[in-house]
């Protein structure tokens, strides 16, 4: 299976999802935001950082550089994309998933685990994981997920929530919600759910040793269901 | 030909930036506000002379780049 993670001038997990990908069997290169190619690919990483200093809004410029269409091309002919982080910012402002990425509610740059539960096992990033709940890690500044009330409606009708905050034993409330986003979500899809934009990093918790295991679980599954 | 824009945040959207501000305000003692919203100024200098088409220029930048209309307006407010 091939991988690509795009580089932005402020990426800064470009290379723990290298690690990440490569650990988990993927054969990934490195691609330049001013590429205009991508090189044949099974799934394309936005990763994590502060592409573009966070300049205008966090994601705006990235989704904006030259490798962006060479992405969005390759997402609308039903190719696997997927945003982290900062990666997820890009993903909205692409346009490719709905939505928006405000400030935490609080004003508070958040670096934590958290546990999110799996809402949607129907897409290739999810599908066989025999976990309904992930230990992950947060870090950002901007992951209030908002969207409008028409959105947010087409969101639900087309099962596009991929993950929600929730406490280890799986419970969506309010209370285990870290940063104001809407309906706790964390993670969603595009309609056609080979677009993932998720702020968790599973790339930070594939070393039971220094993190976590969970993030294992995750790159596990997805390399076996995209062979 | 200079353009002058302001993007705010929508009606609905949480600007936890303007009430920290606000609070800010108050602790400050001026008495009286009721709210504050944070947002954006851009002046933009073309080289276009027809103010109509600088603006007509500068709407589709705000609707490509500077502005995200999920969450925020842009208002063109002055043209010299």
């Amino acid at each position: 299976m091939k991988s690509a993670v795009i580089t932005f001038p402020g990426s800064n997990c470009d290379r723990d999802m290298d690690v990440a990908l490569k650990k988990f069997g993927f054969k990934n290169k490195m691609v330049w935001h001013q590429d205009v190619e991508l090189p044949k690919s099974d799934l394309v990483v936005l990763p994590g950082g502060f592409s573009y200093g966070d300049y205008l809004r966090c994601g705006s410029m990235a989704s904006k550089s030259k490798i962006m269409q060479s992405v969005i091309n390759f997402a609308n002919s039903g190719g696997m994309v997927m945003g982290i982080c900062n990666g997820f910012q890009i993903l909205v402002e692409t346009g490719l998933v709905p939505g928006v990425l405000l400030r935490n509610k609080y004003l508070e740059f958040i670096c934590k685990n958290v546990f999110v539960k799996i809402r949607n096992k129907n897409s290739d990033y999810f599908k066989n994981i025999n976990n309904e709940v992930l230990e992950l890690h947060i870090a950002h500044n901007e992951g209030n997920y908002f969207c409008t009330n028409d959105q947010l409606k087409e969101i639900e009708d087309h099962n596009q929530i991929a993950i929600n905050y929730c406490n280890i034993d799986g419970k969506i409330e309010e209370k285990f919600n870290p940063n104001g986003s809407l309906k706790n979500i964390a993670g969603i899809f595009n309609k056609e759910k080979n677009v993932l934009g998720m702020m968790p990093h599973p790339e930070r918790m594939i070393d039971p040793s220094l993190s976590g295991n969970d993030g294992s679980l995750f790159f596990k599954n997805l390399i076996n269901n995209l062979k | 030909m200079k353009i002058s824009v302001i993007i705010t945040l929508k009606k609905d959207v949480l600007d936890p930036q303007g009430k920290v501000i606000h609070q800010a305000l108050d602790g400050m003692g001026f008495d009286g506000v009721n709210e504050v919203r944070q947002g954006k100024y851009f002046e933009i200098n073309t080289n276009e002379t027809n103010a109509k088409k600088a603006k007509d220029k500068v709407e589709e930048m705000c609707k490509k780049l500077l502005a995200n209309l999920v969450i925020e307006n842009y208002k063109i407010i002055d043209t010299q």
